[in-house]
């Protein structure tokens, strides 16, 4: 359980984490959605009190991350920058994390065949691609036998049948009743893995909710008519909860209207119709056009302080 | 291995793999950093080199002071002052660089490469982590330079023989200045890492420590003649020196004042590094 109240984040007078509350439940993956530069990972390394907050508060498993007595044992984390030193092998590497808390060897050697490295333990971490390095911060994630999972961006770099392992590899952990936060910046990846969604842009929360109901909320559904009289049409539909978008000549896009209710007004005032079409957004669609109002939002700001 | 272990459901560790009651100990700490400070190779090649420069140059300088005595001599120089035994220890000279450069990178090298935030994340009170690096820096740097320096003296009195310039251990200030040279080089490793702790970047830190144990005493030269005596002798270098000599400067400090000399220096150093760590995010 993470839990983050009002959490922000400046630096100088750029608030990269800007007063979000959210709460990550045990038992289900919880993506952790955002553009590049949307504070992902900044609220990740404050979770793991990397960082010091600017104000608000975050919480795992009820206490401060730095007040657990094993904190290996209550999170495991995968930061999305490499945080291993390049000379050192994985096997060192893991046993010198081991070696803090106590955790016996047979359990580096256990996470290590977890991950698929075992073949490779004992070179230098430097010389490994960048999948190899992924598995080994998992397994580092993995050492302690957390309750809670923090992974920033765990399919980067991975080959498909990687990602495919790391998605079978979260749904499982989720299913042994831990909390698994993801992070990512592609929604279909997410919607593939995660079944709750904290979505954020521009340091701003944006959605927290079930990844079937962000997909509902985001999708803007839109009808895409063909037809020749296009201006006639367009003056007819038009009103304050209907907007209308010419895409080409001859083709617009509505908004705000079913296309029972477009194809009435149209056999009503006698303009025939070549196509008619309910149009749904993809997830990256929709997650684009979330995002993208935050972004919007900020540019809209920036010019009317000019 | 089989496709089979890479995208099957993964094994998970049984509750019970792990003991119960495990925590976060400084004693757990510093095995860590003991692990780490060995299984990087910079560090053992760190440490060969300081044993092998300071016998070797103790060796080379006992051989350049007794061709500098016999050439002085044919000169008929007076040489009743002539103190070699001394001049033979001055491989800690080069050695302290090759320590200094360690410390920094103990602590730069985790800094450099993300390693930090992996070693903060196990141990999120942070401070246990500077203790760890500090202990087994310096029981490494204490016990290889001091060993080293006593084999290198001992090895260096027969060349100095050959002109009956050598000494034996049991010399007023022998042994004290062989245990010296170890003390003042473990303060400038850690003086190192303390710099390391402030400055987080590999050659910031380098340059500092550079500045303040080689350039600041020349600096000093320049300062007027009236100011030096104030100054010149609370350099970490001139009091290293007295520390780490059989025949200390007379006109410099004395030893228990240059050892709390450079004390101050390691520790208000290494008070501002620790709040930077505690204070900065990582």
């Amino acid at each position: 359980m993470i839990e983050a109240r009002a959490l922000t984040k400046r630096y100088g007078p750029k608030a990269a984490v800007d007063d979000i509350s959210f709460t990550v439940k045990p038992g289900v993956v919880t993506g952790f959605l955002g553009p590049n530069g949307a504070g992902k990972s900044t609220t990740m390394r404050l979770i793991l009190g990397l960082d010091a907050p600017t104000s608000g508060d975050v919480t795992v498993n009820g206490k401060h991350y730095a007040q657990h007595s094993a904190p290996l044992r209550e999170v495991g984390a995968l930061l999305e920058a490499r945080a291993v030193h390049t000379g050192r092998s994985a096997y060192h590497h893991l046993m010198a994390q081991a070696l803090t808390t106590g955790i016996p060897r047979s359990r580096v050697e256990e996470v290590i065949h977890l991950v698929g490295l075992q073949d490779v333990a004992r070179k230098r971490a430097g010389s490994f691609s960048l999948g190899m390095g992924q598995r080994l911060g998992v397994a580092a994630a993995l050492l302690g036998d957390p309750a809670t999972l923090i992974l920033d961006e765990p399919v980067n770099g991975l080959d498909p049948e990687g990602i495919l392992w790391i998605r079978n590899l979260l749904r499982s952990l989720a299913a042994e009743g831990r909390t698994v936060f993801v992070s990512s910046h592609l929604m279909s990846e997410m919607s593939l893995t995660a079944e709750h969604l904290i979505v954020i842009g521009k340091g701003k929360l944006i959605a927290d909710t079930s990844v079937a109901d962000f997909i509902n909320m985001a999708s803007h559904k839109a009808v895409r008519v063909r037809t020749p009289e296009a201006t006639r049409l367009r003056e007819l539909l038009v009103g304050p909860e209907v907007s209308v978008t010419s895409v080409e000549h001859g083709l617009l896009e509505v908004s705000g209207r079913s296309s029972a209710e477009i194809g009435r007004v149209a056999c009503d005032n006698s303009l025939p119709l070549e196509e008619l079409t309910p149009v749904q957004a993809s997830l990256e669609e929709a997650f684009m056009e979330l995002t993208q109002d935050a972004v919007e939002y900020r540019t809209d700001k920036l010019a009317g302080a000019a | 291995m089989t496709t089979d272990t890479m995208t099957g459901p993964p094994r998970q560790a049984q509750p019970d793999a792990l003991p119960p009651g495990l925590k976060v100990t400084q004693w757990g700490v510093l095995r860590s950093e003991w692990l780490k400070f060995w299984s990087l190779r910079s560090s053992q090649i760190s440490v060969v080199l300081a044993v092998i420069a300071t016998i070797g140059l103790d060796c080379l300088f006992a051989w350049a002071a007794v061709s500098n005595y016999e050439r002085l001599k044919a000169r008929g120089a007076k040489l009743s002052d002539f103190f070699a035994a001394d001049t033979a220890l001055h491989a800690y000279f080069l050695v302290q660089l090759v320590v200094g450069v360690l410390g920094v990178l103990v602590v730069t090298g985790e800094y450099g490469t993300g390693m930090i935030r992996s070693s903060l994340a196990a141990a999120p009170k942070r401070l246990p982590v500077v203790w760890g690096k500090v202990i087994v820096f310096a029981v490494i740097v204490f016990v290889v330079t001091t060993i080293s320096t006593f084999i290198g003296f001992l090895a260096a009195q027969p060349i100095l023989n050959s002109d009956s310039l050598g000494v034996s251990l049991s010399y007023p200030g022998a042994v004290r200045a062989i245990i010296g040279i170890g003390f003042y080089l473990t303060v400038i490793g850690l003086i190192g890492s303390a710099l390391g702790w402030l400055i987080r970047h590999t050659a910031g830190a380098l340059a500092a420590l550079f500045g303040l144990i080689l350039i600041a005493p020349g600096l000093g030269e320049l300062l007027p003649t009236t100011w030096q005596p104030h100054i010149l002798p609370y350099l970490p270098s001139n009091a290293g020196g007295q520390i780490a000599s059989i025949q200390p400067d007379p006109t410099g400090l004395a030893l228990w004042p240059a050892v709390l000399t450079v004390c101050v220096w390691l520790v208000v150093l290494f008070a501002g590094g620790i709040l930077v760590l505690k204070r900065r995010d990582a």
